[in-house]
């Protein structure tokens, strides 16, 4: 596809958990807990607020639709800022510190003063209908072509366990969110720029890993389209993949556009009672359903049920519309008859709503006072259809497709937060940030320094092991020796099921210095690690595994190996090592390191010859 | 350059222009709205004023609202509280807007409850209340149930809640019921108590129930609010929704939300029981102390001259001895001692121990189970309405409003 020619803009918001002792406005620790183990429970309604400026936010006023009773999970981690009991503590210094450093890595320049606004969210995933959020720096480089515009810092919002349901021990986690400019021009230069953005916060060292710590949402229009933005993508692999969806999504949508026209088709926005046409229904859904409610629009036939991105339709999207009103979809006569729903049903309901051939019938069964409700969202999107694409945020589906969230947020969702003072940064601190080694540069010095190959060097500077790896060389170990101990460590926690608890730095440390010392023999330490994981100690490890072998003990173990194959070797000459050395070796392997056993058996057969 | 709240402003910074609407100075920067939402402080340098601008803000549409005259009629009394409260972020100040219009579009469920009449005695901090003030606060809230109103809401801020209360309960004997309500999380957020503990003191309001009484959160859950008798609550937690607790008595009633569930305890006093009446006197020369180890007795000098003093003493009622000759000084030159206890629960007896009976002797009045802050305000109404010393001490062991579990025995 000739994405120049199709006008595609993108732009990056990269949302990253930064690994601090405390949450960004209160003292509690920033551990995901397992929701099995919620302590209590708290119950809160939310209601949209009128911002500063006396206006309510579009966005939020659609997730304020239903009044919705929301559950928080708590823990014993927990405190009453969490649960909205308490006025916030002063910003975490760790935590803007290392949003500093990063904008800092982007050459931009800090505000004098950071204000903390409220972000408002109603949906339920922050317990005081907020996120707070302070814009920090502005006007970076990133690449050639591309500019970070700001950088904010921000709270982390609550875990959703189901529907109604929240867990709060991830609010409040700080976040750095990084906003480009809408610079990237093709589905994989958006890829590569995500990339390059994560290796630099990785450089850091100090920001959370694992799935769900860093989200991409990826803002994405064409010519003649419009501005979508596209939430929570946590798998770089997809992003390429939600924006070629995407494209083809608003192309799809503006060619149904045109289609709609050509045909003169209209939304007339008459609903009607269809109740008793489906009574005695075979349809679940439908029978259930205390009233049933239909819809005519005028030419719109085989274009809601058009495929406008892998497994979503144009009535995808008046269903995401409806079900803001609690109703679970719609049917429309493209998909139709099917899920218990007749042919001879269908057409009575095109004769009951007077529908032709050319028209599209859409279906909503719910209590009456959804129905209404879910029809007037149904007829607003089918009326957006005849402009093209709508301006919305969307989430991400499994495999990169998107569902409509809610309109694009404006500026009525942000107001001062009261409770946090300004938060001053001064020139000479934000001069005395020290920048960290970019892990790009640390993997060529690595391979320069260390003789690693790329492969090594990559998979080490990527590594959660990296401060423990340059915390060994520091301490004397020999960097190759390091780093294939500390990888094949990790390999051997992964394979044995154990958790990264089970093998801390220390005793990973403590086996290396053993092998270096010569108390434990390089070819035993995969044997050794694998005993310190079962909850041996490493002393214990090393005297199950491979009790040490000395040179004197070898000494003799040769010669006494010798004098047995005497004939042998004086048969054989020099040639004779190498068989001999695989008696001996047989005896002592992992017990003490081979380059000793070669040099020792060369001597002796040397005096021996 | 000076600017103005709202002004147009254009500012330069990080080698961005931005536009952007002027908010407020800090020091030499200024804070600037930007398109996105976000405030940005900058140097006030940075900042040049522009003309016109395409973005006019966009105005909700506001659409007139309809009281059901089928609905009864209830007063809401508000002293500056938070139900309709909108903070001016520019200026800090809060908006004085306060009509029946303005709350019903907040909170449009009290439409369905009733209809309303709103008045503003006085818009204060309530840290700034005062017995002068509770006065106003009693003769405003009898002038509307003496002109129709069916129940009361009384919107204030809950720092002193509880002295206000409790002072109207002693001012004024009500047919209908009289609601204090407030929010303790700020009513410009999302998740603000305040919509729930005002439909719930609308509930409350419309009910069964004939006393002044407190409306707020039962538990942190948006589930439940608790009706606290005005004599026997205490804000018990600086910043929770659940801060007011009933203390040594249940509460009288609570109300299930949203379905307004109205459950009335069997002690709690009913519509139409007490007959109207207005007894406004109080005596505001009145102190309250509380005793500490090592309290220098010279303390109490300060409340010379006073008409009356309640003491938080110890336990079941004490103070070190050395405060005796003191004590003694001030009953004898004629100022009314009541004691009370630090202890959040349980009654005051002065006969157990030693100092108690020098208390006694000292010429102090136990002031049995009830709270100190409540002993205060009771002792201003009592001093102000009783006719001798005698009357006084009768009338501080009698039981009057429900701030005493039970008239406490003379002695022989």
């Amino acid at each position: 596809m000739d994405y120049a020619a199709l006008g595609l803009k993108a732009g990056l918001e990269i949302h990253q958990q930064l690994n601090t002792k405390e949450k960004l406005f209160c003292h509690s620790p920033t551990v995901i807990r397992n929701s099995d183990e919620h302590f209590g429970v708290v119950q809160r309604y939310l209601r949209t607020a009128v911002s500063e400026m006396g206006t309510v936010d579009r966005a939020a006023a659609e997730e304020a639709m239903q009044h919705r009773l929301f559950t928080y999970y708590t823990y014993d981690t927990t405190g009453l800022v969490e649960i909205d009991e308490e006025p916030p503590a002063p910003m975490n210094r760790e935590a803007l510190d290392i949003v500093l450093t990063i904008a800092k890595m982007f050459s931009m320049t800090p505000l004098p003063e950071l204000h903390t606004m409220r972000k408002m969210i109603v949906d339920g995933s922050a317990t005081s209908g907020f996120q707070r959020t302070a814009l920090a720096a502005l006007n970076g480089k990133i690449g050639e072509a591309c500019r970070i515009e700001t950088v904010a810092i921000e709270e982390e919002a609550c875990q959703r366990v189901e529907d109604t349901i929240f867990s709060v021990d991830r609010l409040g986690i700080p976040l750095i969110e990084i906003t480009t400019s809408p610079c990237m021009k093709t589905p994989e230069e958006v890829h590569d720029v995500a990339q390059h953005i994560g290796m630099i916060l990785r450089s850091t060292g100090k920001v959370k890993r694992g799935l769900g710590t860093i989200r991409q949402d990826v803002n994405v229009s064409i010519a003649d389209g419009a501005r979508v933005e596209i939430k929570g993508v946590q798998e770089l692999d997809l992003i390429a993949e939600v924006v070629r969806r995407e494209v083809q999504r608003q192309l799809s949508l503006l060619a149904i556009r045109d289609e709609l026209a050509a045909r003169k088709a209209s939304v007339p926005g008459l609903v009607q009672d269809v109740t008793k046409v489906f009574e005695g229904t075979a349809s679940n859904v439908l029978k259930k359903a205390k009233c049933i409610l239909a819809t005519v629009l005028r030419g719109f036939d085989g274009l809601v049920g058009m495929e406008i991105q892998p497994g979503r339709r144009l009535g995808s999207e008046m269903s995401d519309y409806a079900k803001k009103c609690g109703v679970g979809g719609l049917f429309h006569t493209d998909e139709l008859p099917a899920y218990g729903v007749t042919a001879e049903e269908v057409e009575k309901l095109r004769k009951e709503t007077g529908a032709g051939p050319q028209d599209a019938v859409i279906l909503v069964a719910a209590t009456e006072a959804k129905c209404r409700c879910a029809m007037k969202m149904i007829l607003r999107r089918a009326n957006m259809a005849f402009e093209g694409v709508p301006e919305e945020t969307r989430k991400m589906l499994e495999g990169g497709s998107t569902a409509y969230m809610r309109p694009l947020p404006g500026a009525a969702r942000m107001y001062p937060e009261t409770d946090v003072l300004p938060v001053t940064v001064t020139k000479e601190h934000f001069d005395s940030l020290v920048l960290p080694e970019l892990l790009a540069d640390k993997e060529a010095r690595f391979m320069k320094e260390y003789g690693m190959d790329e492969g090594l060097a990559h998979q080490m500077v990527y590594s959660e092991k990296l401060p423990l790896f340059e915390r060994a060389v520091a301490e004397g170990i020999r960097p190759m020796f390091a780093a294939r101990t500390i990888l094949a460590s990790l390999k051997e926690l992964s394979r044995g099921g154990y958790d990264a608890s089970a093998l801390p730095d220390e005793k990973i440390l403590a086996v290396m210095h053993a092998v270096e010392k010569g108390n434990a023999a390089k070819e035993a330490v995969l044997e050794i690690l694998t005993a310190c994981a079962k909850g041996l100690s490493v002393r214990d490890a090393i005297a199950k595994v491979a009790p040490s072998f000395s040179r004197d003990e070898l000494v003799n173990l040769v010669k006494s190996v010798v004098s047995e194959r005497a004939e042998f070797i004086k048969e054989r000459g020099k040639s004779a090592l190498g068989p001999v050395m695989g008696v001996v070796m047989k005896e002592v392997r992992g017990r003490i390191d081979g380059k000793v056993v070669s040099e020792v058996l060369n001597s002796e057969l040397e005096k021996f010859l | 350059m000076t600017f103005q709240n709202s002004d147009k402003v254009t500012v330069s910074f990080a080698g961005l222009e931005m536009d952007g609407i002027y908010i407020s100075q800090s020091g030499t920067n200024v804070i600037v709205k930007l398109k996105s939402g976000y405030n940005i402080c900058v140097p006030e340098t940075c900042c040049k004023k522009r003309s016109g601008g395409e973005e006019a803000a966009e105005t909700a549409e506001i659409k007139p609202i309809e009281q059901n005259e089928k609905l009864p009629l209830l007063s809401i009394v508000s002293t500056g509280g938070t139900i309709a409260s909108t903070v001016d972020y520019r200026t800090g100040a809060v908006s004085s807007k306060f009509t029946a219009e303005d709350i019903i579009r907040n909170i449009p469920e009290l439409a369905e409850i009733a209809r309303y009449h709103t008045v503003q005695p006085c818009n204060i901090l309530s840290e700034n209340m005062n017995p002068e003030k509770w006065q106003i606060l009693a003769r405003t809230i009898a002038f509307e149930i003496n002109n129709g109103a069916q129940g009361v809401i009384v919107t204030h801020g809950t720092d002193t809640m509880l002295y206000s209360a409790a002072a109207v309960s002693f001012m004024l004997d009500t047919p209908v019921p009289v609601i204090f309500v407030g929010a303790q999380r700020s009513a410009d957020r999302p998740s603000s108590d305040n919509a729930m503990n005002a439909v719930c003191a609308a509930k409350a309001a419309v009910s069964d129930l004939g006393e002044v009484a407190v409306c707020m959160h039962a538990t942190s859950n948006d589930t439940v609010c608790a009706i606290h008798r005005a004599t026997r609550v205490r804000k018990s937690h600086t910043s929770r929704r659940d801060a007011f607790q009933s203390i040594g008595r249940e509460p009288a009633a609570t109300i299930a939300y949203p379905d307004g569930d109205v459950v009335l305890a069997e002690d709690a006093v009913k519509r139409g029981e007490q007959k109207m009446a207005l007894h406004d006197k109080l005596e505001p020369k009145c102190g309250l102390i509380t005793y500490y180890p090592g309290m220098n007795p010279a303390v109490l000098d300060a409340f010379e001259g006073y008409k009356g003093l309640v003491i938080a003493g110890t336990g079941l009622g004490h103070v070190g001895t050395d405060c005796l000759p003191r004590l003694k000084f001030l009953t004898e030159s004629g100022t009314t001692v009541v004691m009370t206890s630090q202890c959040m629960n349980g009654s005051v007896c002065d006969r157990v121990y030693e100092t108690g009976r020098y208390l006694l002797d000292a010429g102090i009045i136990e002031g049995g189970s009830m709270l100190p802050e409540v002993a205060l305000v009771k002792l201003m109404w009592v001093l102000g309405n009783a006719k001798d010393s005698e009357e006084v001490r009768r009338l501080m062991q009698t039981n009057l409003k429900g701030e005493l579990d039970c008239d406490i025995r003379g002695d022989f």
